[in-house]
C-alpha cells in the first residue's frame, strides 16, 4: 500500500515543530544575552523571557474564536438553509474523525475561508458566499477539507505559540534597548573593552532579533498551510479537487474587505494578495501555483481508497 | 568499620539513581500504554460510525422507493431487489454476532441494487423533476459520501493501532493488556468499490 500521501504529512509535521523549537530557543537564547549584557545574570535574563511567553500565551489562549467570527461579519448556516454546505462539513468530520465542527458564511463576493478555534471541540470553519457559488461539491469538499485540517493539527495553537514569541521577542529587545538608552545616559564609559563588545553584540540582537522571529513565524505558517493542503488531500482521497479549487481562488479579483493583519494567515489564501505568487520570506502563504503543483504530484502519489 | 560512613552517601546516592530512572521508565510506560488504548478506541469508535451511516442509508431507502414507485411502474423488480436488499442489510447489522465481512457483503449487495436503479431512473425524466426526488439527491450523496469516508477513516484507524502493535516500543506494552490486531473492512470485489453516483 503506497504511503506516500502519510510520508508527506509525516515530513511537514517534523519540520514546522524543528521551526518551533528554532524559535524558543531563540527567544530564551535572547534573554540570556540581553540578560548578560544588562548586568545581570543569563539566567535572570532567561527568566525574564520565559515569564513574557507565559503571560503572553495565557491571555491568548482564552480569546476564542468569537471575536475572530465577528470581525469577519460570519453567520452560522443551519441544515435548512445550506444542506450541501453543512454535509460537506460533516462528511469531512467524518473522514477525520474530529467533532463537527460549526459552519458559518461570510456574505461577500470575495471567495475565501478559514477555520478558527483553539482545539477541534470548540472549532468553525466559515466560506464565503463568493467560494460557496463558484465551486462545485468536489472543490467545496477539498477546501473544507483543508480548513478542517488546520483544525486537526492544531495550527491555531501552533500560529498563537509564534505571535506569543514574536511578541515576546518584540517586548525584550524594546526593553533591553529602552533601558540601554537611559544607562548610557546615566553614567559614563564604564567597564571595559571586553564589556563593550558584549553591549555591542546585545544591542545588535535586539534590533535585528524581532525582524528574525517573524521570519521564523512567517515560515512555520507557510510549513503550516501545506501541510494542510497534504492532510486535506489525505482525508479527501482527491488531491485534485483542491488544486482545482485553488487555482479558481487564485484567479478571483473580488478582495475580502474584513481580514486585517492579525488573520490573514489563517484564510485558506492571503486576503491582501490573492495573487500572490511571489515567494518572499514575509509571505504567510505559500505561493499558490507551488500549492497546487504539489498537490497534482499528490495525485499521483495518493494512497488507494481504502473504503 | 571507618569506611562504612564513607560509603553510605554513594549507596544513598546510587539508590536515588536507580529509583528516579525506574520512574522515568514508568512514565514512559504508562504513556506507551495509554497511547495503545487511544489507538484501539479511536478504531472502535470509527467502527461505529460506520454504522451510523449505513443505517442513515437504511432509512433513505423506504421514501426513494416510494417516490419511484409511482413513476416507474414496470420496473417492480428492480425496485423489489432494492427492497430486499436494504431488508437484509438492516438484519445483518442488527445482528451481532455478524462481523465485517458479513456486513460489508450485505452492504454490497445493497449498492449493487441502489446502482441499478439508478441506471434505470435515468429513462424516467418525470422522476427525476420530482421535488421529493430532488432533496432526496443531496441526502442520498451524501449519504454514499459519508459511508465511504467513515469506512475510510475506519482503516485508517486500524491501520495506525496494527502499526503502534508491531512497531518498537509499543509492542513491548502490548502483552500487559487487551490489544488485538484489528481486521480492515475491505472489500472483496474491485467492481464494488466505485460507489454509486447520483446524478440527476
Amino acid at each position: 500500500m503506497d504511503l506516500g500521501l502519510f510520508d508527506h504529512i509525516d515530513r511537514n509535521r517534523r519540520r514546522s515543530v524543528v521551526l518551533i523549537v528554532v524559535a524558543v530557543t531563540f527567544l530564551i537564547g535572547l534573554g540570556a544575552v540581553l540578560g548578560r549584557a544588562s548586568g545581570t545574570t543569563p539566567w535572570g535574563g532567561m527568566a525574564g523571557a520565559a515569564v513574557i511567553g507565559l503571560v503572553l500565551a495565557l491571555v491568548s489562549w482564552f480569546q476564542g474564536s468569537s471575536i475572530v467570527l465577528a470581525t469577519a461579519g460570519a453567520e452560522e448556516v443551519s441544515r435548512d438553509e445550506d444542506p450541501e454546505l453543512v454535509n460537506v462539513v460533516e462528511e469531512m468530520a467524518i473522514a477525520s474523525g474530529l467533532p463537527k465542527p460549526k459552519v458559518y458564511m461570510i456574505e461577500t463576493p470575495a471567495m475565501n475561508a478559514f477555520a478558527a478555534g483553539m482545539n477541534p471541540k470548540e472549532a468553525c470553519v466559515a466560506v464565503t458566499r463568493g467560494l460557496r457559488q463558484k465551486l462545485t461539491r468536489e472543490e467545496l469538499q477539498g477546501v473544507v477539507a483543508h480548513e478542517m485540517a488546520h483544525i486537526g493539527n492544531y495550527d491555531t495553537r501552533v500560529m498563537v505559540l509564534m505571535a506569543v514569541i514574536v511578541g515576546s521577542v518584540a517586548i525584550l529587545s524594546d526593553w533591553y534597548l529602552r533601558s540601554m538608552r537611559f544607562r548610557h545616559s546615566g553614567r559614563g564609559k564604564g567597564g571595559g573593552k571586553g564589556e563593550g563588545i558584549v553591549i555591542l553584540i546585545a544591542i545588535l540582537c535586539a534590533i535585528l532579533a524581532p525582524l528574525f522571529a517573524m521570519l521564523i513565524q512567517f515560515a512555520v505558517s507557510r510549513q503550516r498551510e501545506y501541510l494542510a493542503d497534504a492532510t486535506g488531500a489525505a482525508m479527501t482521497r482527491n488531491p485534485g479537487a483542491l488544486a482545482d479549487a485553488l487555482e479558481k481562488l487564485g484567479g478571483s479579483g473580488a478582495k475580502l474587505d474584513t481580514a486585517n493583519r492579525g488573520t490573514q494567515h489563517m484564510y485558506i489564501v492571503n486576503p491582501f494578495h490573492l495573487h500572490q505568487n511571489w515567494n518572499t520570506p514575509f509571505a504567510s502563504h505559500p505561493p499558490i501555483d507551488e500549492r497546487i503543483r504539489r498537490l497534482r504530484a499528490l495525485e499521483g502519489k495518493r494512497a488507494p481508497r481504502t473504503a | 568499620m571507618g569506611t562504612l560512613p564513607r560509603m553510605m552517601p554513594l549507596a544513598l546516592g546510587g539508590g536515588w539513581i536507580a529509583l528516579i530512572i525506574v520512574g522515568i521508565l514508568a512514565v514512559w510506560f504508562i504513556a506507551l500504554y495509554n497511547g495503545l488504548v487511544r489507538l484501539k478506541n479511536i478504531a472502535k469508535e470509527a467502527w461505529a460510525q460506520i454504522d451510523v451511516q449505513l443505517k442513515r442509508r437504511h432509512d433513505l431507502i423506504p421514501n426513494l422507493v416510494e417516490t419511484a414507485k409511482g413513476y416507474m411502474k414496470h420496473e417492480k423488480e428492480t425496485l423489489e431487489r432494492v427492497i430486499q436488499a436494504r431488508n437484509a442489510a438492516v438484519a445483518v447489522t442488527a445482528d451481532p454476532s455478524k462481523g465485517p465481512a458479513a456486513v460489508g457483503a450485505a452492504e454490497n449487495m445493497l449498492t449493487g441494487a441502489l446502482r441499478q436503479f439508478f441506471a434505470l431512473s435515468e429513462s424516467y425524466p418525470d422522476l427525476k423533476a420530482n421535488q421529493n426526488m430532488l432533496s432526496l439527491q443531496e441526502e442520498l450523496t451524501s449519504t454514499e459520501n459519508r459511508i465511504a469516508f467513515s469506512r475510510q477513516h475506519y482503516n485508517d484507524s486500524v491501520r495506525r493501532y496494527n502499526t503502534a502493535l508491531e512497531q518498537v516500543p509499543t509492542n513491548v506494552v502490548k502483552s500487559f493488556g487487551d490489544f488485538p490486531p484489528m481486521e480492515f473492512f475491505e472489500i472483496e470485489n474491485a467492481a464494488e468499490r466505485e460507489v454509486p453516483k447520483v446524478s440527476f
